[in-house]
């Protein structure tokens, strides 16, 4: 049999064929876990405010605080649960970025503490320091020109 | 033997399936072919440290487990084909290292288990073997691993996404009779790439070469869907199962009786949630190990058409945006 | 409790609707666009990398806290930021110093927090 129907035909047939992704609903329960996370680091923050601390440390705190909650229910097998039902509720915040620094170092150690855990804990994370950073230093560059 | 048609191999001295062993993971125990498998395991190490030692223990019990069954001395068994998804397919060569075997490792992606047995019975019917066992395995986690992500990573799996079965399914293969199905013809399919690029849509990356292979069997038995009680591909899940009805109905042939997919009937889709359905080495090798064998043995069913496919891919040529082309491999088993 | 008192409510409900809309902006660029989970974090770290260095991403901070600051794009503000003040103490090498410093609670709580999981916990197959 020849391939009677082109890439692109195939394409457009497949992409009729396969059923979407439930979008409201995704978007729905990405909405209040998404803000639910957020609104936990408005209280932390309300409570730093509140011991007078300093506000750029309260950010800290706030960041610091999710990534711990964010890891413990990793390392409880919880946070995939989370993740699975919140999608990007749960990716977006910082606890998403936890999570994909704290989940191949679970899956890796069985490769060992230096090769495993080490080498292989920023395989889903690391784009995202490396974009980061390197926006941050050119926006510095720039900045240091004016 | 001898070649007939365009790509298929006529078996006229018959290869007889002596015996057949299924090992299966904790999801696949909960599945509605769960009573079916020999052993369901209820932990995914089984007692191991790595996921990929456990892997390699699956195929090594059940390949113990066939030899057992088939009532034959290991050192009765000529020759060993087997393999698996990890790279350099670790599983079977690390399971079976200790089987003292001459063992030849095969990859055809998700279509190994066809394609073990296709080589195994023609080793057989060419008088270069008495008796060969053929085994694939497959292992949701280490798979996810090596292709996917961590397992503990937060993310959504897309509506067309499969599961692959944790799992391993083996045959002996036999020039003597005990009263066993046997296999007939032997199609190797066509690598067929259809410019899929979505490795969460390996169902319909692979559907086109079932179809290749399927409609290409037909041609050179003269045989027609009608003839076979049972057409069964590997790992299509349910987006793929419904391309292949399409399109060989397109091409004349009307699959829509007694056509079904593994991939479809391992999982129970609405209460395990596995998406568009089961995938991996041991899907068709559970199911027609486990399942499609005993019903051949108690002739429930007669003939079956057993198509593996396969989607040749890896976790690089993915992130370099290659497209996935796929394969499929088909036998017929019969049993008068 | 005074603690509870002290808290500003209409402006944690700002930040819940800010947050919870991130994170419907993250969902539909995952259902629409196929984009991976790593793609995503990319594309809201820089965006937030760049509205920060516009001063335009204080605004949503001043607006919703928390709601602006969580999200993976407050992080990209914040390394942004950081360079630009360390830049105006130090002169260009702040570049190189001022984001890095700005998140290092944040980045080395993650590789601790990491390194403690992988040591106590292993990864359990998702049973659902």
């Amino acid at each position: 049999m020849e391939n009677k129907i082109t890439p692109q035909e195939y394409e457009e047939y497949v992409e009729k064929k396969s059923p979407n992704s439930p979008i409201l609903k995704n978007c729905f329960n990405a909405f209040w876990v998404g803000g639910l996370i957020c609104t936990i680091g408005q209280f932390i923050l309300e409570y730093c405010k509140y011991i007078n601390l300093d506000t750029q440390i309260s950010y800290t705190v706030v960041s610091v605080v999710l990534i711990f909650l964010s890891a413990f229910l990793t390392a409880l097998n919880i946070f995939n649960k989370i993740g699975k039902f919140a999608g990007a509720g749960s990716l977006v915040p910082i606890t998403g970025f936890a999570n994909s620094i704290v989940s191949p170092a679970m899956e890796y150690k069985s490769e060992g503490y230096v090769l495993g855990v080490g080498a292989k804990m920023f395989t889903v994370a690391g784009p995202v320091l490396v974009y980061g950073i390197s926006t941050s230093v050119i926006v510095g560059i720039i900045y240091s020109f004016f | 033997m001898k070649k007939i048609g365009s790509q298929t191999i006529q078996l006229e001295n018959k290869v007889y399936i002596l015996s057949s062993a299924s090992i299966v993971g904790p999801k696949e125990s909960e599945g509605p072919l769960a009573k079916h498998f020999d052993l369901c395991l209820d932990d995914e190490f089984w007692g191991e440290k790595t996921w990929e030692k456990a892997e390699s223990k699956i195929i090594k019990e059940c390949v113990n487990m066939v030899v057992a069954k088939s009532g034959l001395a290991s050192q009765d068994i000529d020759l060993c084909f087997a393999g698996d998804l990890l790279n350099q397919c670790i599983s079977s060569c690390f399971g079976l290292r200790s089987l003292n075997i001459p063992f030849i490792g095969v990859f055809g992606a998700c279509s190994t288990f066809i394609e073990a047995i296709s080589l195994g019975s023609v080793f057989i019917a060419g008088n270069a073997a008495k008796n060969v066992v053929c085994a694939t395995s497959s292992h949701f986690c280490s798979a996810e691993k090596q292709f996917r992500y961590p397992l503990e990573l937060g993310n959504q799996r897309p509506p067309t996404a499969q599961w692959t079965v944790t799992g391993s399914g083996s045959v002996v293969l036999s020039t003597s009779c005990d009263n066993s199905p046997y296999v007939t013809y032997v199609t190797p399919g066509k690598i067929v790439d259809m410019g899929i690029k979505d490795a969460n849509n390996m169902g319909a990356a692979m559907a086109m070469s079932a179809v290749d292979t399927i409609i290409t069997h037909f041609k050179d038995t003269g045989r027609t869907p009608d003839f076979y009680d049972l057409i069964l591909t590997g790992d299509l899940g349910y987006i793929g199962k419904e391309i292949v009805i399409e399109n060989c109905k397109k091409e004349g042939y009307d699959l829509s009786n007694n056509y079904n997919d593994c991939g479809v009937l391992i999982f129970d889709k609405d209460k395990q949630d596995t998406h568009s359905g089961g995938s991996g080495c041991a899907c068709i090798a559970t199911v027609f190990s486990g399942y499609i064998y005993k019903l051949l043995k108690e002739k429930e069913i007669k003939k079956v058409l057993l198509v593996a496919t396969g989607a040749l891919t890896n976790a690089t040529t993915s992130a370099q945006g290659e497209s996935i082309p796929g394969i499929a491999h088909a036998i017929s088993v019969e049993f008068e | 409790m005074d603690f509870i008192n002290s808290i500003d409510w209409s402006l944690v409900l700002k930040c819940f609707i800010t947050g919870g809309l991130m994170c419907i902006i993250g969902q539909i660029l995952i259902d629409k666009t196929k984009l991976t989970p790593a793609r995503v974090l990319v594309i809201f770290v820089t965006t937030g990398g760049i509205l920060g260095a516009l001063g335009i991403y204080q605004h949503l901070i001043d607006f919703a806290g928390a709601g602006a600051t969580v999200p993976l794009t407050g992080f990209g503000n914040l390394l942004a930021k950081g360079a630009i003040q360390e830049v105006q103490t130090n002169g260009l090498i702040g570049a190189f110093i001022g984001g890095t410093k700005a998140a290092a609670g944040g980045i080395a709580a993650a590789i601790f927090f990491g390194y403690i999981a992988s040591l106590i916990s292993k990864p359990k197959i998702k049973k659902q």
